[in-house]
């Protein structure tokens, strides 16, 4: 049979059409085989009325094939389509059920106009079909009839037909018809239709319940996330679903296991009483850690709605740390979840094993992997207090192995750990300072001169270190030039007599031949402060920071709410409402071969149209990066304020790139609207180019930068901020 | 839900394509050629582009691949590519590009009746086989009637198992299946040890049978409760076949259930307390200088001596330049694989109680600029039969049918490792003498 996937020869519809016309039977029938082969490949479309000639047939096997042909190319070709409604017609009526269900799933799906107004009154007549293999396919053809013409499924009273059907004594078809009314449901939703078509009563709630048991694993999804829809009278009606619902933990099927936790999790509101909750709470640990031996990508959706019921319920698996190791053999997108979640589960009691495991995985291979274990050692300093120094010394261990990327994210991440703890380990500062050569990474080096600046009074050398840096200013990316301008500053002023001279040259420097505004601006600052007010300066540049903390869930507490809803829909693993990346307002991928091809120019309009409409986050081809970051709060953005003023989670993203981070303050909580260059990526780059001489002004406009908007996580990192300067500067420009 | 459903080979090109509805158009296939098959930094198995998902599963030199345009249950289309799968297992043996070419009119028939409308239907390759079949079916008024009976079980409340089954001899067998999970540090603690038991049936009963199954086991739900309780083994969670009826193993914790025809998947549990490890292994890895590292790995039994371990394969991780490998073993053969980095050494039988070592040096090229070498765990295989890692005990199997006759019943116990028995090493530098 491979022979028929060989590339078409010339000539080769011409011979197809003859073998479909040929009087033997099995000729006929390989010739449909190849005519389908070649279907796949996207080839073989003028065979249309040939291949028609076939369909009368008693073997299924063939019919079927001459079906899927004609499901294909029906589109196409409207007006022979109608050539084979009769067959159809007849089809539906003949003694065998598989074939009249085969008849009605196949007309569901030919999408032409004529043919289905011959399509109602064979629906009509398999709906009510005794055999339940019909109906419960036809349960599913109206909801198909509903994708192509609503107005003819109310007419039609098909409705009203499949609600009433959900009290089928056959378990599929009501999952089926279940199934069938959501789709609708969720089809009329989004066409705007205001009446409820599939409204769940108690009385539903009940079929659906005793249904729940007996039917397929997919049927099983579909009533479960019918029943996660309804909303209870009472505490005892809530609890009463739970208890049903709850014997499906133990279902082989990890998606049965996800959506009961689901319809748990939201019923759970509903209840009173703080034991039954616990007692649920309870019974759910057990299938989700049994989640972790189902294949990598099963695994990570589990892992991902994990993550999710921990932001809710961070005692839910307290005990169960070791499960979520990583093996060496996991796909990294496995690991970079699981490490996630053990700084989760970190507390004090289980953090010796915890980080013996990150400094193994620290000396691992893949660099990704190595530096996101190395934050998650940051994260867990920051994290538990009494576990910090342990966790020092675990990083001290590290930028003792001299590997270029181990030194330097151990950098930045003790960068966050004097954060949260200043003053206590300025021990290690000497060592930190002697791995200055090995640095190469802007982040890592505005990280190291932060510290240098920050301890400058007990750095014997800082002056010469950070001379280093002024040395080679203009040669550094904005990111390290804001940070040395900075620590320098703070140098000056704790150690005046010292730093005259440096301080004078990093100015002169910044001001005359650095060509970013940002840098520009920030000197100029400085250089006023410090020539009119040194006491202010000290004020401003020299004011305690607010410590950091790690935030304990990553997204609102509305939106967690909705989510966990959601749970295992695509929404609960991205950690992101549905509306973004589904619905009208979306660009399909279909378009995307066609916007490649677009005229280069467009293309980057068209991308900075994107950026300006805040949905950067959702840029079509930073996707996929996006789901594997998103969530996975990096360096500071895993951390946040404690005051939750405005300025503050300015400060804080300060410290990595905020430029105008120590200036802040002087403005109290009216926000400077300045972006951080260094982090934008290529999109907003080409953003600041454009927007460059027009920059000036920005800073002095009170700008609408906002830390988060109410269902952005406050992460500060996160792209809102400079997007929304951009809008600022896409307006002047 | 599932738009489309897609099979590329290796090099993305389309092996089967089937769309379920309108809101896709078959070019999509283009998009995930690019986008997956020929990007090399892939970091996540769904990638969503605008409003289109792409679900993937990767299996020998294919992907199978699920498009979805709304909100879709994501654990269900991945559990939909795994059962598909394991259907065309089932159906032709392995699953890859040669098997697709030569079947796909079959699979075009089979994930036609697995999903409509994008919903996924029944699925358990038993039921499909009879219906679905590789000799074209002739519609009869016969065939008729036998479809009518088909249909009526494929969807009924027990759609795994036909009706009219019979057995000259009725017999049933059941494999408890252990695997174990083993991360260990070099130091010999334990980092994670842990059992994931699977109980096959092989049921060849005649009529509906109904089974009664007893295990040793106390279902531990919260672990304060632990400790008590003799001998039986605790186990943290299992999971069930859709035979298996849940609300009664919920009320009365009795596994009750109507098996399907055949060979199935009873059971699955999982277990972490006392776990016996069946082998131990002491590794010594010693660096000397840049040229060599020596190792000297001892592998012991830690069971009855009446029973063996088969099929062990030991599986040394070498320095990434590493010319050669000198091995010295009492039992089994080793050999260097530069392919892979390591040195397999393979023992096709062990008797418990026994211990043997595996001594050898890795000479290595000398590199200008030393490459990190990620020091990969020690990893075993083995199979270890009549042995359970856990504990698990089958203690009964009930069979009650009508026509009461008797039934022969076999258990048979394996315990396993493939790929998550690891113990770390840690490589202690030494100067060269």
């Amino acid at each position: 049979m491979s022979s028929f996937r060989a590339a078409p020869r010339k000539g080769e519809n011409f011979e197809l059409a003859a073998d479909l016309n040929s009087e033997y039977k099995d000729k006929r029938k390989d010739a449909i085989k190849r005519v389908i082969a070649n279907m796949t490949v996207g080839k073989g479309d003028g065979l249309f009325p040939d291949v028609l000639k076939n369909m009368q047939t008693e073997d299924l096997e063939q019919k079927k094939l001459v079906y899927l042909y004609l499901m294909n190319y029906a589109k196409t070709q409207p007006e022979l389509v109608i050539l084979a409604v009769n067959t159809f017609v007849k089809d539906t009526d003949d003694p065998n059920p598989l074939v009249r269900a085969l008849a009605i799933r196949t007309m569901g799906c030919l999408r032409a106009e004529k043919i289905i107004d011959y399509l109602c009154d064979p629906l009509q007549k398999c709906l009510k079909d005794d055999n339940p293999y019909v109906r419960k396919t036809a349960a599913l053809c109206v909801a198909k009839l509903y994708d192509l013409k609503p107005e003819l499924v109310i007419e039609n009273g098909f409705l009203d037909q499949l609600r009433d059907m959900i009290a089928d004594s056959n378990p599929m078809v009501v999952a089926n018809t279940v199934a069938a009314l959501s789709d609708i449901h969720v089809a009329a939703v989004a066409a705007g239709v205001p009446k409820d078509e599939f409204a769940i009563t108690t009385d539903i709630v009940n079929k659906l319940l005793v249904a729940l048991n007996e039917c397929s694993e997919w049927g099983r999804v579909a009533i479960l996330n019918a029943l996660s829809r309804y909303e209870a009278e009472d505490s005892g009606e809530s609890e009463h679903i739970c208890e049903r619902v709850v014997p499906q933990f133990q279902h082989a099927n990890a998606s049965v296991v996800l959506s009961a936790v689901k319809v748990v999790m939201i019923h759970m509101r509903g209840i009173n009483s703080e034991n039954v909750q616990r007692t649920l709470i309870r019974k759910m640990a057990p299938p989700l850690v049994t989640l972790l031996s189902n294949p990598p990508e099963v695994q990570w959706v589990a892992l991902r709605n994990i993550n999710l019921l921990l932001q809710k319920r961070p005692d839910i698996l307290s005990n169960e740390m070791r499960v979520f190791f990583c093996k060496y053999n996991d796909p990294l997108y496995v690991k970079v979840e699981k490490l996630d979640i053990m700084v989760r589960l970190a507390t004090e009691k289980n953090v010796d094993p915890l980080l013996s495991e990150l400094k193994e995985y620290a000396q691992e291979v893949d660099v990704d992997f190595v530096r996101r274990s190395i934050k998650a050692i940051g994260q867990t300093a920051v994290k538990i207090d009494e576990a910090a120094e342990r966790c020092v010394n675990v990083l001290l261990d590290l930028i003792a192995s001299r590997v270029s990327y181990v030194v330097q994210e151990a950098v930045v991440v003790m960068k966050d750990i004097f954060r949260k703890y200043p003053a206590t380990y300025e021990g290690v500062i000497p060592t930190l300072c002697a791995n200055l050569d090995e640095l190469d990474e802007p982040e890592a080096k505005a990280s190291l001169i932060w510290i240098i600046g920050e301890y400058a009074k007990k750095i014997d050398n800082a002056d010469e270190l950070l001379g280093i840096f002024v040395d080679t200013f203009t040669e550094e990316s904005y990111q390290v030039q804001l940070q040395t301008l900075t620590a320098v500053v703070k140098l000056y002023l704790q150690k005046p007599e010292s730093s005259q001279a440096l301080v004078q040259k990093v100015l002169n420097t910044a001001t005359k031949d650095c060509d970013s505004p940002d840098v520009r601006d920030r000197a100029y600052i400085y250089w006023r402060l410090l020539s009119t007010d040194p006491g202010a300066a000290k004020a401003v540049v020299l004011a305690i920071r607010p410590p950091i903390s790690i935030p304990r869930t990553t997204v609102s507490a509305a939106l967690l709410d909705e989510l966990l809803g959601e749970i295992p829909l695509l929404a609960s693993v991205y950690h992101k409402p549905a509306e973004t990346f589904v619905g009208r307002g979306r660009i399909g991928a279909d378009a995307i071969p066609k916007k490649e091809l677009a005229d280069e120019r467009l293309a980057a309009q068209k991308a900075l149209q994107t950026v300006a409409a805040g949905q950067q986050a959702e840029n079509l081809l930073d996707f996929s990066e996006d789901a594997t970051n998103d969530g996975q709060p990096s360096g500071l953005a895993a951390t946040t304020v404690l005051a939750s003023t405005p300025a503050a989670a300015n400060i804080l993203s300060g410290t990595s790139s905020n430029p105008l981070d120590d200036l802040v303050s002087i403005f109290g909580s009216a926000n400077l609207g300045a972006p951080p260059a260094p982090q934008a990526n290529g999109n907003a780059l080409a953003g600041l180019g454009v927007g460059g001489f027009g920059f000036g002004a920005s800073p002095a406009t009170p700008s609408v930068l906002q830390p988060a908007t109410p269902v952005v996580p406050p992460t500060p990192q996160a792209p809102a901020q400079p997007q929304q300067a951009q809008d600022d500067l896409l307006g002047l420009f | 839900m599932i738009s489309g459903f897609f099979i590329f080979n290796q090099k993305g090109e389309v092996l089967i394509s089937r769309l379920y509805r309108t809101d896709l158009k078959r070019s999509i296939a283009d998009v995930f050629r690019i986008q997956v098959v020929s990007n090399s930094d892939v970091r996540s198995p769904i990638i969503t582009l605008g409003s289109t998902s792409f679900f993937h599963v990767r299996i020998n030199n294919l992907y199978i691949v699920a498009v979805t345009k709304c909100n879709a249950n994501a654990a269900l289309v991945f559990e939909f590519c795994y059962r598909f799968i394991s259907i065309a297992k089932s159906y032709f043996g392995k699953v890859d590009e040669e098997a697709v070419k030569n079947n796909f009119v079959l699979i075009y028939e089979l994930i036609d009746e697995i999903i409509d409308f994008g919903y996924p239907q029944n699925s358990e390759a038993d039921t499909l086989k009879t219906y679905i079949t590789t000799e074209s079916v002739v519609s009869t008024s016969i065939a008729a009637e036998e479809s009518s009976k088909i249909t009526t079980q494929a969807t009924g409340s027990t759609s795994w198992r036909r009706g009219d089954v019979k057995y000259k001899k009725n017999e049933a067998f059941v494999d408890v299946v252990e695997t174990v999970n083993l991360s260990m540090s070099a130091k010999g603690t334990i980092l994670r040890a842990d059992v994931d038991g699977h109980i096959l049936m092989r049921a060849y009963l005649s009529g509906t049978p109904e089974c009664k199954f007893g295990l040793n086991d106390k279902l531990v739900i919260d672990k304060n409760e632990r400790g008590a309780g003799g001998d039986a083994v605790e186990l943290d969670d299992c999971r069930f076949h859709q035979c298996v009826r849940l609300d009664e193993f919920d009320s009365t914790r009795t596994i009750s259930f109507i098996p399907p025809d055949g060979e199935f998947e009873l059971m699955r549990y999982r277990s972490t307390s006392n776990i016996k490890l069946p082998l131990r292994i002491i590794p010594t890895v010693n660096e000397i200088g840049t040229t060599q590292v020596t190792y000297v790995i001892t592998v012991k039994t830690n069971f009855n001596n009446k029973l063996s371990a088969t099929n062990v394969i030991v599986r040394i991780p070498t320095p990434l330049n590493t010319t050669s490998v000198d091995c010295k073993v009492p039992l089994g053969k080793a050999k260097y694989v530069p392919a892979e980095n390591v040195v397999v050494w393979k023992i096709p039988r062990i008797q418990g109680g026994q211990e043997v070592t595996f001594s050898g040096t890795a000479k290595l090229t000398s590199t200008t600029h030393r490459q990190v070498w990620a020091r990969p765990p020690i990893d075993v295989d083995f199979q270890v039969l009549m042995f359970t890692a856990s504990g698990l005990i089958v203690r009964f199997l009930k069979v009650f049918e009508k026509s009461n006759y008797h039934s022969v019943k076999w258990v048979r116990y394996l315990t396993k490792a493939s790929g998550t028995y690891q113990v770390r090493i840690t490589v202690s530098e030494k100067i060269a003498p």
